[in-house]
């Protein structure tokens, strides 16, 4: 049972008003108790995070042979869509059209694919707005207005570089960490 | 707490004496729902959106529990499963579609709450915490109407699952870890169904919780009315029981025959066909849109489209909450000491702008996000937070009201919205 603690401040050791050692005995259990919750909280918030087969993540190699100018493919990386796209000559000339600088994420085309494989757009399938995969990659596909990718979601439209032009999206569609491991084999990741 | 001329809970039969002295549980609920709860005997029809809801919740959870005995929480087997639920399990069909519609049920009504509250001053002193808790009883649904979308495991369960999670990761710094937290990876899985699954499976008894809350809330002032004017004495009450159990009996008929009508000749009428497809998450849907009961924050969310200071990703998810945030200070935004909308000449067109502005942000939502919809849902979108950020705090300070009724007995004799032409405008206080 509770009881009221209404003994004298002890006059004896620390003398009238000063910090008694029960004082110290209470904050010290308080604080051990807060610890412990603490301790017991993270594990239950952490379960939650990515577990050790989703994190053992893998690398994928796709070969881009069959890809024609004009045409691009989606494949899977780390079970988000991966568009690989052939851009034809236009498309790259639309993209370095384009002052980098005056772009919401200023990027150029030189800047977003690898030397000397320009025509070779390797980017996320994933808007950077909330995540839909944007239209434009398939067959007969909105391109939007600026002749890249499509969000059909909340509308953002890329160019031919994957750069964001219009709509919420606030960047450029992810370029993922990628080499040429021949010239028509892509490891991915 | 009751008014002091609420009737005595007196057992008769000796077992219920007996009870009561052991535990007054008979006493309570006598009290609460009882001949022990006197009400104003004015209220209209718009008063029994409250016991709806709760008749909502209890089909939800009714129907939920039923559905998690043959349903199963894996990617591979989800959408199936619900298959097995329509075409295999006794009456399947007709609970998995009294659950889907069950949810849109709950929403309107849960509107038609929230905006009776709106226009008669429901929320203002001296039940703040009712309207307050209200709220959280609103966002609660939200998050568990959200998760139980997901569940099916087509393509707007999985795309609402990204997008919805994606909201997230617009805050700065720790948003794509908060997302993947949520997700317990980088894109919707079964680790994201798994979890999904489980809260949905709780959050319903977390609201019913916040419900005993928000009900005991509403018990001590006693229920708002009307005319907004006070309980002065035993005349202006019934008793609950038998005359809102009656006519709340009367509406929950009304309101099961409008399920049935739904339920039975257009079950689909509210969803989605997308939702019938299985999840592919290398295409997304190209008319995604939420369920109708989201719309409004949709268009919100979307309406913000360059960015300025900050990103127009940032300041859409801000906005979309701050939409329902923002409700949690009208309390203390709309300052008129007059609680009905009925003797508010400006206020009360206000408050019908504010209505078709809703629903204008609501058609917009549902609308593909294509002019004219993206300027229309941000001129409706800046007229919502006017509304309670300028237009109401203006209005509390400028309007002239009408003439208040002595009390409520006098405008139920004088005519229904007691048009009075007394002199005595000021409230008596309480006998």
């Amino acid at each position: 049972m509770a009881t009221l603690d209404t003994t004298e401040p002890e006059t004896g050791e620390n003398g009238g008003e000063g910090i008694r050692r029960r004082d110290f005995i209470n904050i010290a259990a308080v604080s051990f108790a807060g610890v412990g919750a603490v301790s017991l909280l993270y594990p239950i918030v952490n379960q939650m995070n990515p577990s050790a087969d989703v994190l053992a993540l893998a690398s994928i190699e796709v070969d881009v042979s069959a890809i024609q100018p004009g045409q691009a493919i989606k494949t899977i990386f780390r079970k988000q869509p991966l568009f690989v796209r052939h851009l034809t000559p236009a498309e790259i000339a639309a993209a370095d059209g384009v002052d980098a600088a005056s772009l919401r994420d200023p990027q150029t085309l030189e800047e977003r694919t690898k030397t000397g494989k320009k025509q070779w757009l390797i980017t996320m399938g994933v808007c950077t707005h909330l995540g839909c995969v944007p239209l434009g990659a398939g067959e007969g596909e909105a391109k939007g207005e600026f002749g890249g990718y499509f969000c059909p979601c909340h509308g953002s439209h890329y160019d031919t570089a994957a750069r964001i032009r219009k709509g919420p999206a606030p960047k450029n569609l992810e370029v993922p960490e990628y080499a040429f491991t021949s010239d028509t084999v892509v490891q991915v990741g | 707490m009751s008014f002091p001329w609420a009737e005595h809970y007196t057992p008769k039969h000796p077992f219920m004496r007996y009870m009561d002295e052991k535990l007054p549980l008979p006493r309570l609920v006598y009290n609460a729902v009882g001949a022990g709860y006197p009400v104003p005997r004015n209220l209209n029809y718009f008063w029994n959106f409250g016991v709806l809801a709760g008749a909502a919740l209890a089909i939800q959870i009714l129907t939920g529990i039923i559905l998690a005995m043959h349903y199963a929480a894996n990617g591979l087997v989800a959408f199936d499963s619900v298959e097995h639920i329509m075409r295999d399990v006794n009456q399947g069909w007709l609970l998995r579609y009294a659950h889907a519609n069950g949810a849109s049920m709950f929403f309107i009504v849960v509107y038609l709450h929230i905006f009776r509250g709106l226009y008669y001053g429901s929320y203002k002193a001296p039940r703040e915490m009712v309207w307050l808790l209200g709220l959280v009883i609103f966002l609660l649904m939200m998050a568990t109407a959200f998760m139980g979308y997901v569940l099916p495991w087509g393509q707007m369960s999985f795309w609402g699952a990204k997008v919805i999670t994606g909201l997230f990761s617009a805050i700065p710094l720790v948003g794509t870890t908060i997302q993947e937290w949520l997700l317990g990876g980088f894109a919707p899985d079964n680790a994201a169904l798994n979890r999904f699954f489980s809260l949905h499976y709780l959050l319903p008894f977390v609201i019913a919780a916040v419900i005993i809350l928000h009900i005991w809330a509403l018990h001590i002032p006693g229920s708002n009315n009307p005319t907004g004017v006070d309980v002065k004495g035993p005349q202006d009450t019934v008793p609950f029981h038998p005359y809102y159990t009656a006519k709340d009996g009367f509406g929950l008929g009304v309101f099961l025959l409008i399920f049935a009508i739904l339920l039975f000749f257009a079950p689909n009428y509210l969803g989605h066909a997308d939702n019938y497809i299985p999840a592919n998450p290398l295409s997304t849907p190209a008319h995604i849109v939420p369920e109708w009961y989201f719309w409004p924050f949709y268009a919100i969310l979307r309406a913000f489209t360059v960015d300025f200071i900050l990103p127009a990703k940032l300041w859409g998810v801000l906005a979309m909450f701050a939409a329902i945030l923002l409700l949690f200070f009208l309390p203390w935004l709309d300052r008129s000491p007059v609680r009905s909308g009925n003797y508010r000449p400006l206020f009360k067109k206000s408050f019908v702008v504010l209505v078709v502005d809703v629903l204008v942000l609501g058609y917009c939502g549902g609308a593909p996000a294509e002019e004219p919809y993206v300027m229309i849902s941000q001129l409706a979108a800046a007229y919502y937070f006017a509304h309670f950020l300028i237009v109401l705090p203006i209005i509390s300070k400028i309007e002239k009201p009408l003439p208040l009724p002595n009390s409520i007995t006098e405008a139920v004799l004088k005519g229904k919205d007691g048009a009075t032409l007394s002199t005595n405008a000021v409230a008596q206080p309480a006998e």
